[in-house]
């Protein structure tokens, strides 16, 4: 078993679905931040049989919740404060998302206007299916 | 206040009151024509479209008020980089609404929401065009009286024809709607339509490739151009262009009481013999596109007849 050091306070992505892992640390930016961040592929699981999972050091906000939910809504966001678990937060899919996708439709407005912020919103929640707020374009989900 | 950005904007209700207020334009033009007195409306066209800027232009002077604007998006700041959220700023302070037409989809969306003044989706791309569906239903329900119980084919350019997905869109909510779908492979419409709008409505409807097999059964068709200006590939364009064209054989195939409506202009693809059959009105929705463009004027500046 690989041993990586506990967290005292921070947050612990759990559940993702191996080989997820990645993508996630990209969409969240946590490329970005100055604490530490672990990233633990292949983990077993009695649940998935395989998983990934993401140790972040530090406070809630700095990861955003609507963009985890928009990726994948059944990761498990456990909030760790004195190496234990003190609150396991429920993600949902968020209504509306802004500044996690961009529209790659060369029509949308938001091709020429730069400052324009990217917002999708759900359409579709049986489907999870986001559609561009201004073009309407649907977003094909590639994660 | 309240802008006009897609057709479902407007409830059916409000749609009806919107149509009884145009009606009333058409039988009583001297009531009205003071109404927008000292008002401005402002035409923000960055893209060519003679037909819809001046109805909107007319539609306002008919009212008594007067037109400031620019027809491309060369003659604007535009040409500068001025951005579409800015430049809606600026205008609001020099008119009391305003009609956008824009190449990109979505931009009216951004000007509505930084704008002070009501804005009018005056086409945007392949997007929306909401006043001319508007246009549409006034020339149903004006010479159909009524906009539910009948089949409408729609036919040629489905896929980026921004008219027939807010046709589509407005028809769905009336009583009794079918549609068939006539178009090549390549332009049906987007899944979009077929599933959030179609489907999700249980609307029945049928995708064909022949006009001829789809006419007998048409109450309404609704004929639309292949546009150019659509397309980034040149030779799709002219492969796609003359799918279908209506000319006197394929109107004999038609009901006696079917309408033929186009959002013009055309091309070719109604053959000029067809415009003197009593079922081409697609000249006479042009006049009903300047009624129903006062009353929404109207509705949008919250003016009443004097």
């Amino acid at each position: 078993m690989l041993n990586i050091s506990g967290l005292r306070e921070g947050i612990v992505l759990d559940h993702i679905p191996a080989g997820k892992s990645m993508a996630i640390y990209k969409y969240l930016g946590l490329g970005d931040l100055d604490c530490q961040v672990a990233i633990i592929k292949n983990a077993r699981s009695n649940k998935m049989g395989r998983k990934d999972i993401i140790k972040i050091e530090g406070g809630l906000d700095i990861v955003d919740l609507d963009a985890l939910g928009f990726i994948d809504h059944k990761i498990t966001v456990n909030i760790i404060k004195d190496e234990k678990i003190v609150e396991k937060k429920v993600l949902r899919l968020p209504k509306k998302i802004t500044n996690v996708i961009r529209c790659k439709n060369p029509r949308c407005i938001t091709s020429i206007e730069q400052e324009l912020p990217h917002i999708f919103v759900l359409t579709d929640e049986e489907h999870e299916e986001y559609r561009c707020m201004y073009c309407e374009e649907k977003y094909n989900r590639k994660l | 206040m309240r802008h006009l950005i897609s057709p479902l904007d407007f409830s059916a209700e409000e749609l009806d009151q919107l149509m009884d207020l145009a009606s009333d334009i058409e039988q009583n033009p001297k009531k009205y024509a003071h109404v927008c007195d000292g008002k401005k409306l402002a035409t923000l066209f960055y893209e060519p479209s003679t037909r819809t800027r001046l109805s909107f232009e007319a539609a306002m002077l008919n009212l008594g008020g007067s037109v400031i604007g620019f027809a491309s998006a060369d003659s604007s700041s535009a040409s500068k980089g001025e951005s579409v959220s800015d430049t809606i700023r600026i205008i609001s302070c020099y008119a009391d609404i305003c009609a956008m037409r824009h190449p990109k989809e979505g931009a009216p969306l951004v000007a509505s929401l930084k704008s002070s003044i009501p804005v009018i989706n005056a086409g945007d791309g392949g997007h929306q065009h909401p006043t001319q569906t508007l246009t549409d239903l006034m020339t149903i329900r004006s010479l159909k009286g009524r906009l539910g119980n009948m089949t409408v084919g729609l036919c040629g350019d489905l896929k980026f024809g921004r008219t027939v997905h807010s046709l589509i869109n407005a028809l769905v909510r009336y009583e009794g709607i079918r549609f068939v779908l006539i178009s090549p492979r390549e332009l049906r419409v987007p899944d979009y339509i077929r599933d959030n709008v179609l489907e999700a409505n249980h609307i029945p409807y049928t995708e064909v490739e022949s006009l001829d097999q789809a006419m007998p059964q048409l109450d309404i068709l609704y004929m639309t151009r292949v546009q150019r200006e659509r397309f980034f590939n040149e030779e799709e364009y002219i492969r796609m262009k003359d799918c279908y064209i209506l000319d006197k054989s394929k109107m004999a195939l038609g009901k006696k009481d079917m309408l033929v409506l186009h959002p013009l202009p055309r091309v070719n693809e109604i053959s000029v013999e067809v415009d003197d059959d009593p079922r081409a009105v697609y000249f006479r929705q042009v006049q009903y596109g300047v009624y129903v463009r006062m009353a929404l004027i109207m509705t949008l500046l919250e003016v009443a007849p004097c």
